[in-house]
């Protein structure tokens, strides 16, 4: 039992790091329509450059702070620079702009930081939480910092006018910029919001996946499996179902399928979705306009 | 009359699509405008092309500047307010969402709350549904909707695009009704684009009939109501 | 005009062994393979317009069914291939069928989760009988072609020549053929087409069956050509660079799978080399440079090489 609840709440905190990320994505679809595959890459980046700063002897909340804002900058400048000037290709130019992103920062962090594996800190070190015996102090750690990203973007976007703004951006541009909306602005916010999401999540999942160039390109696949579970234009689906996600993989691994072939569980998740049911477990039906 | 915004030789563009062909009119400074014709004459493109959300040619003065705003929001941002057709609405957010999106640009957060009780005096069932999602109102509560955003914008110039369209004509009476008042009461100017003649002609003072992309007549909206021939020829009644 | 092009260019490569030998040839003829891979790709997504980022995948069931049916079976590679492209034939089908509910993106992020997920599967120790698990499996050099007399880098390098050859007529054939120009309609108008009288389901499974096909044949040859399978070679860096190879070279071409081929083998190694002046992490470096590349082709080039040389043959025409 307590090896089940153990695998459980592991689950439970890759899985919050899978939801932020998931948030990431559809919050980037539901402006663009657009999937970005380099989210997984930018995030990479952004733990290399946090790692960096700890190297240096940054203070781990200093250098998270920094990290965070200056992803959040870069991915406003990659928004306004990179993709914003294909907003009108065809959607098979802008997925392969994102995996050519995707490639460079991969490239860029295996230049600038090696190919090793790295261990990376956490903040939460030392004693299981309120002494319980199944949550490593960092899974529990992880597990309240993605809730607390969580009810900060649902804060943002509910409560204030920056945020309304940038729902009706992503629903109804043309109107929103009837009211004098900067439609254009919205997005490079957006993709700003994504960048940083990705960095807090990228920094809650390298104490536990370490730290290496190609450490995302797993992590994003079961946040698509997630995204696409919840209902990808669906933020708080997509949350859901980036937590389900982390706990089934978790007991599929420990318990059916075993740990090398996780993987397939979120190909499977994804096809199977897809396949059954579109729109995921919380979407709107998707209506293509004839 | 003294004019807030002229227009001279506007034309505009879908694409390398031409749809119109110099079009000149002005909008009396407090007065309502109405622009009349045909589907298909122009009327919805005349407002797109003053928002600036097609490729425009021409001269366009507003409260005597000229109009150099390349972008709807910037457009927005000088004070006019555009209801578009089809009504704009953001059809997943609620009433109130809707409402304080029409005061986004605004700085002045009591100026804000007057006008959300004035637009709440003119549209008193925006008041009671505040918290219902936009979309399941019915069409002249949209509409409604639609308008009372737009006067949160505090404009000076109000465009309306077809409000009449697929209502009932006793809404379509109330709207109208409401239209003067707040032509008169805020001191809106109104440019005003319908299919039903006969209650635009009655609302504005000034009048100027499209016909595919064209002025082809305007004046005094009495002289447009009197004009038998014209009216017969152009408005079917 | 084209077809002379196309013969000079097949004479050429057919007398290269005379004067290439070893590592060249070899370079050569993962050129071919590639060219195969890209050539189905390209039907998938480049004319079809559905977008897969997962045909290393494929290439791995055709690399392993080939390496299996060699080595477990003992079939000879003549019919081991094409028994593997079979198989992966059907599976493309398969997942041609799901593909079809699903736009652009949805298939997009399908086709990635199979890219990722194929190492781990290939690896598998359920498996491990036949795939021998994370070691691969290796596999025999084949007997020189038609018993004649050559050395092993030569007959694996003209069994491509011939193999690439015809798969390149037969796509030609179709390209051009009633089905091609249905293919192109499903991709730009799939609902005009429908009413046209055109099964979209039905040619968008097909050819997803088709372009797995040309990935599996690609796979086999290369297992034959390198003489071993492993899963760390057949995972999300190969269905990318194949992905980089169409765009590059050119969608919707044919001469765009010969340029896109040749970049994907090349560019890597002239990289390589920059690890001289940069040091050791700079083998990271192809991938800045695929990536850079990338965005520079959709922004300038979105036609790749080839719309590059159909544009400068437009203008030597007209001088």
């Amino acid at each position: 039992m307590v090896e089940f609840l153990h695998q459980l709440s592991s689950g439970l905190a890759l899985g919050g790091v899978y939801a932020i990320t998931a948030l990431a994505l559809v919050m980037i679809f539901q402006a663009t329509q657009l999937v970005n595959f380099a989210q997984g890459e930018m995030a990479m980046f952004s733990t290399y450059v946090a790692w960096q700063l700890l190297q240096s002897g940054w203070s781990y909340w200093a250098a998270f702070a920094v990290t965070v804002v200056a992803s959040f900058l870069g991915g406003v400048l990659i928004e306004r620079v990179i993709v914003r000037p294909f907003a009108n290709a065809p959607v098979l130019a802008s997925v392969i702009v994102f995996i050519g992103l995707g490639f460079i920062f991969n490239a860029l962090a295996g230049f600038l930081f090696g190919f090793s594996v790295q261990s990376f800190d956490t903040p939460f070190d030392g004693r299981p939480w309120f002494g319980n015996k199944f949550m490593s102090a960092h899974e529990s750690g992880s597990v309240l910092v993605s809730l607390i990203v969580l009810a900060l973007v649902f804060a943002f976007f509910r409560f204030t006018p920056l945020g309304l703004a940038m729902r009706a951006a992503a629903q109804n541009p043309a109107s929103a910029r009837l009211v004098g909306v900067r439609v254009g602005w919205m997005l490079a916010l957006g993709w700003g919001l994504a960048a940083a999401i990705g960095a807090v999540a990228g920094m809650m999942a390298a104490p536990i996946v370490y730290l290496d160039p190609n450490m995302m390109s797993g992590l994003l696949l079961y946040a698509f499996a997630g995204a696409v579970l919840g209902g990808i234009d669906n933020p708080w689906g997509a949350v859901m179902g980036g937590y389900t996600v982390g706990i089934v993989e978790n007991l599929l691994g420990a318990y059916v399928v075993g740990q090398e072939v996780k993987l397939s569980v979120a190909l499977v998740i994804i096809v199977g979705v897809l396949v059954v049911r579109p729109q995921g477990l919380f979407g709107r039906r998707i209506v293509a306009r004839v | 009359m003294s004019a807030i915004l002229s227009v001279k030789g506007l034309k505009a563009f879908y694409g390398p699509v031409e749809a119109l062909h110099g079009v000149d009119f002005e909008v009396e400074d407090g007065g309502v405008t109405a622009l009349l014709g045909a589907n298909g004459a122009g009327k919805t493109t005349t407002l797109r092309a003053i928002s600036a959300m097609i490729r425009r040619e021409g001269e366009i003065a507003f409260r005597g500047q000229p109009l150099r705003a390349r972008n709807p929001e910037d457009v927005a941002r000088l004070g006019v307010a555009h209801v578009p057709d089809g009504r704009g609405t953001f059809t997943d957010l609620t009433v109130e969402e809707n409402l304080r999106l029409g005061a986004y640009t605004r700085r002045d957060r009591m100026g804000v709350r007057d006008d959300f009780e004035r637009v709440f005096g003119y549209f008193p069932r925006l008041r009671e549904r505040i918290k219902q999602q936009a979309g399941t109102l019915s069409g002249g509560e949209q509409q409604m909707l639609a308008i009372a955003r737009a006067l949160l914008l505090k404009p000076s110039l109000l465009l309306l695009d077809e409000p009449s369209f697929g209502l009932a004509p006793l809404i379509v009476t109330e709207i109208f009704r409401i239209l003067r008042a707040i032509n008169e009461g805020e001191k809106v100017s109104i440019l005003l684009v319908e299919q039903n003649a006969h209650l635009a002609l009655e609302l504005a003072t000034h009048a100027y009939l499209l016909e595919t992309g064209e002025v082809v007549t305007g004046g005094p909206a009495s002289a447009l109501r009197a004009d038998d021939s014209i009216r017969r020829a152009y408005l079917g009644y | 005009m084209a077809r002379l092009v196309w013969i000079a260019l097949f004479a050429l490569a057919a007398v290269a062994p005379f004067w290439l030998s070893g590592y060249h040839l070899y370079q050569f003829a993962q050129v071919m393979i590639y060219a195969i891979a890209l050539l189905g790709l390209n039907l998938l997504t480049g004319f079809n317009g559905q977008l897969s980022l997962g045909h290393g995948a494929f290439f791995a069931i055709g690399g392993y069914g080939a390496a299996i049916l060699i080595v477990k079976f003992g079939l000879p590679y003549y019919f081991a291939i094409p028994l593997a492209s079979v198989i992966c034939f059907i599976a493309g089908f398969l997942f041609g069928f799901p593909a079809l509910r699903l736009g652009g993106l949805y298939l997009a992020l399908a086709t990635f989760a199979l890219a990722v997920a194929a190492p781990q599967v290939l690896a598998f120790k359920g498996f491990d009988a036949y795939t021998g698990g994370s070691q691969g499996v290796q596999v025999p050099k084949p007997d020189a072609l038609f018993g004649l007399h050559m050395n092993v880098d030569q007959s694996v390098y003209w069994l491509c020549l011939i193999v690439a050859a015809l798969l390149f007529w037969l796509a030609a054939n179709l390209v051009h053929s009633r089905i091609g120009r249905a293919l192109i309609a499903i991709r730009d108008q799939p609902i005009a087409a429908e009413t046209m009288g055109v099964d979209a389901a039905l040619f968008k499974t097909i050819t997803f069956g088709i372009s797995a096909l040309y990935a599996g044949i690609a796979g086999g040859l290369d297992a034959v050509a390198v003489g071993f399978v492993s899963p760390e070679s057949f995972g999300l860096p190969l269905s990318l660079a194949f992905l980089v190879g169409i765009v590059i070279g050119g969608l919707a071409s044919l001469p765009g799978a010969v340029f896109g081929a040749l970049f994907i083998e090349f560019v890597p190694n002239y990289a390589d080399q920059l690890t001289v002046y940069f040091g050791e992490n700079a083998k990271a470096l192809p991938g800045a440079v695929y990536g850079v590349m990338l965005i520079l082709a959709m922004a300038l080039a979105p036609s790749g090489i080839a719309g590059l040389m159909r544009s400068l043959i437009r203008m030597l025409r007209r001088a």
